[in-house]
């Protein structure tokens, strides 16, 4: 049976790495917000699974609120925000999707061989419940540096909060406190998003943030 | 008498919430400025008193000890001046249309908010409260460097908002991989993530994990005190914003950033066989000094050359605490405390300078001994001070920690008093042409308060002439608790 929860445990949060990878090379804005929402589905599973095999019933609500909020709310969100911006073209992106996908692959690599090395001693399913979320973060991160887009930016950091989600419903018996405050700051984070990017369509008639980088720090 | 001191700490707190909630709703921007210098004022009052009651029992959430108490002490105080000065700012940015009422009640209740989220952090005794309190700080200062709306004020605050986004992260998964070395020790739940519980069983911890969720802490936190690799928000965040903003934001929230950092130093320091903090923050410390030194010389904008000064002085405290020992922490206190006061002097009299002049840029002001005496020779003492000369404060705090890094790493020393010459090099040359030789631009007479800047002023010259001795035995009781 032990078997059987830690194979589960880990085909969630190796999904969730998987659908990392596929955020990486999205190259439309609408594609991009389906498969960010997939990616929350994941979180949500494994969150769920986490609550079920922890016997802890505290994390259903952060699967919940992965599920609805994440998966639901924000997805339909943002697509409103892009029609009324009618910015639904390609994503620019700075690097090609070959080398991000092989950066990709060598910051995986990086985090598993760092977290396990580190963690012999600690039980199994967390130590690679914490690697998977390390990828996750990480991607989110290079999904950041990749792309130009505000929309895009914005849906890279929140994949990395789901990576960090990941990490903290994995290290057991973690308090409430930080649930519910990582759902809160992604809440805040989406606010002040989304007046980000009404003032800045305001300003410029676009959310391409190289549109601002013509701006470079020093006025002569 | 227990509960007094309660009080205290719940007073720091609940005071900036309502009145936060107050300047929310209240219309009337003379009003509200007025609230907010009362609240501010208020405050300050309640941790004064922190020193004289008694201190509450360490809670599950909250504590007060010897350390966080200097620090909010300093926080508030500075808050407290820096609300008399945004008083007498924010008029004329109102009078020059750069900003409308609404905004303005935005503004002042936005300023409580981090007042709050900024005392929250340092009296939190839960790591994760005190993650959760350094993001409602940063979130809001983000808000609020982005007020103006021009294109330059919307590029600082996403830029800084996204390298924000980026510190809050790792210092969250540092965070949670502490509580993964505490859970073997201590156990599930509340009491792994309580600073108090983790010190006493920190030698017992998985020591690699420690290092590892160390890293992670140093690099988020560190992003928030602007350490160079990762400070290229700073400069951009502090020219574009209300300069109350860049007073506080250099004054008290990279402050708050390292005081996280130094928490979490604490704990290493406990553990026999995690690796010494001290050489990650030497290094940090050192790169942030000698880079913000060069690029000092490479600045148009008056206030981007100031927060790049911030960049270098956040460099010097980090590497003094990294130093660690009784007399370089000394220093890295003292110079902690006098690098506070002396920026915010700077940033309240560099506000209205560039309201006279209308403009930012260095090549634009000159000669303002002449015309606008009061505010030219307090940038003058300002920046003489920042620069680290005798007799001002920051000249002891360097010298102190020069010679006992000279005892202790003389290798270590040459980089550092390279950087202090650089930078010192750039204020000065600076200085000469904003300061002094033939006046250029309005002459308009200031409508300032010269008051916050002048008791800054008053106090690092104070400092540095005389410490009186229960502050110095404060101090080094402090030094020695940080280890």
């Amino acid at each position: 049976m032990d078997g059987l929860i830690f194979d589960i445990a880990h085909l969630f949060a190796g999904g969730l790495v998987l659908v990392s990878f596929m955020l990486l090379y999205q190259d439309r804005l609408y594609a991009l917000l389906n498969i960010f929402a997939l990616h929350a589905f994941v979180l949500a599973l494994s969150v769920a699974w986490q609550a079920l095999v922890q016997a802890a019933p505290h994390l259903y609500v952060t699967a919940a609120i992965a599920l609805g909020f994440k998966a639901i709310v924000i997805p339909v969100a943002l697509h409103r925000i892009i029609q009324r911006l009618g910015i639904h073209r390609q994503v620019e992106t700075v690097v090609g999707m070959g080398p991000t996908m092989l950066a990709g692959m060598g910051l995986v690599a990086l985090s598993m061989v760092v977290m396990l090395r580190v963690t012999p001693e600690a039980d199994p399913l967390a130590r690679e419940d914490l690697a998977f979320a390390l990828s996750v973060v990480l991607l989110g991160l290079l999904m950041m540096v990749t792309r130009r887009n505000a929309v895009s930016q914005v849906i890279g950091f929140m994949s990395l909060e789901n990576g960090l989600i990941l990490a903290a419903t994995g290290a057991k018996g973690m308090p409430l406190v930080v649930e519910i405050s990582v759902a809160f700051s992604v809440l805040i984070a989406f606010i002040v998003i989304g007046i980000f990017l009404f003032r800045i369509r305001e300003r410029f008639d676009t959310v391409d943030i190289g549109a601002l980088d013509d701006f470079r720090g020093e006025r002569k | 008498m227990s509960l007094a001191a309660l009080d205290a700490v719940t007073l720091v707190l609940l005071l900036p919430i309502a009145a936060a909630a107050l300047l929310a709703v209240l219309p009337g921007y003379r009003f509200s400025a007025r609230l907010n210098v009362g609240a501010s004022l208020l405050t300050l009052f309640a941790a004064l008193s922190l020193f004289v009651s008694e201190r509450p029992p360490v809670g599950q959430f909250l504590f007060v000890d010897d350390l966080n108490i200097v620090f909010i002490v300093l926080n508030t105080f500075v808050g407290f001046t820096t609300s008399v000065f945004s008083a007498s700012y924010i008029g004329h940015e109102l009078e020059t249309g750069r900003l409308t009422p609404a905004h303005l009640r935005f503004y002042h209740a936005m300023y409580q908010v981090m007042m709050f989220g900024m005392n929250l952090a340092l009296v939190s005794n839960n790591i994760g409260l005190m993650w959760v309190a350094v993001e409602l700080a940063t979130l809001t200062t983000v808000l609020m460097v982005g007020i103006y709306r021009t294109h330059e004020a919307l590029e600082a605050a996403w830029k800084y908002f996204i390298l924000g986004s980026v510190g809050i992260a790792l210092a969250l998964f540092g965070t949670i991989l502490v509580y993964m070395a505490a859970r073997p020790a201590i156990g599930e739940g509340l009491d792994a993530m309580i600073w108090t519980v983790l010190i006493e069983h920190v030698a017992a911890f998985d020591p690699a994990l420690l290092n590892l969720a160390f890293v992670f802490l140093l690099l988020g936190y560190g992003t928030k005190v602007g350490l160079a690799p990762l400070h290229a928000w700073l400069p951009d965040a502090h020219a574009e914003g209300p300069t109350p903003i860049s007073a506080v934001l250099s004054g008290l929230l990279l402050n708050v950033a390292l005081y996280a950092v130094l928490r979490f130093k604490m704990l290493l320091a406990q553990s026999p066989d995690a690796i010494a903090p001290g050489p990650l923050m030497i290094s940090m410390g050192l790169t942030s000094l000698i880079f913000a030194g060069f690029m000092l010389y490479r600045r148009r904008d008056i206030k981007r050359m100031f927060a790049y000064s911030s960049i270098e002085h956040m460099g010097i405290i980090t590497f003094a605490f990294g130093m660690g020992g009784p007399l370089a922490n000394f220093a890295g206190l003292l110079h902690m405390v006098m690098h506070s006061l002396t920026k915010s002097a700077i940033f309240y009299a560099v506000g209205h300078i560039a309201q006279i002049k209308g403009t930012q840029k260095i090549a634009e002001i000159r000669g303002l001994t002449e015309t606008h005496p009061w505010l030219g020779w307090g940038l003058v003492i300002g920046v003489v001070a920042i620069a680290g000369l005798p007799p001002l404060g920051i000249f002891m705090s360097e010298f102190l920690l020069v010679s006992s890094t000279f005892a202790r790493q003389p290798l270590l020393a040459i980089p550092l008093v390279f950087g202090l010459l650089v930078a010192f090099g750039a204020l000065l040359l600076r200085l000469s042409s904003i300061a002094f030789g033939e006046p250029k631009g309005s002459a308009a007479p200031a409508e300032a308060s010269y008051v916050p800047m002048y008791a800054h002023l008053a106090l690092v010259l104070g400092a540095g002439l005389y410490l009186p001795p229960p502050l110095v035995v404060w101090f080094q009781h402090v030094a020695r608790v940080l280890g």
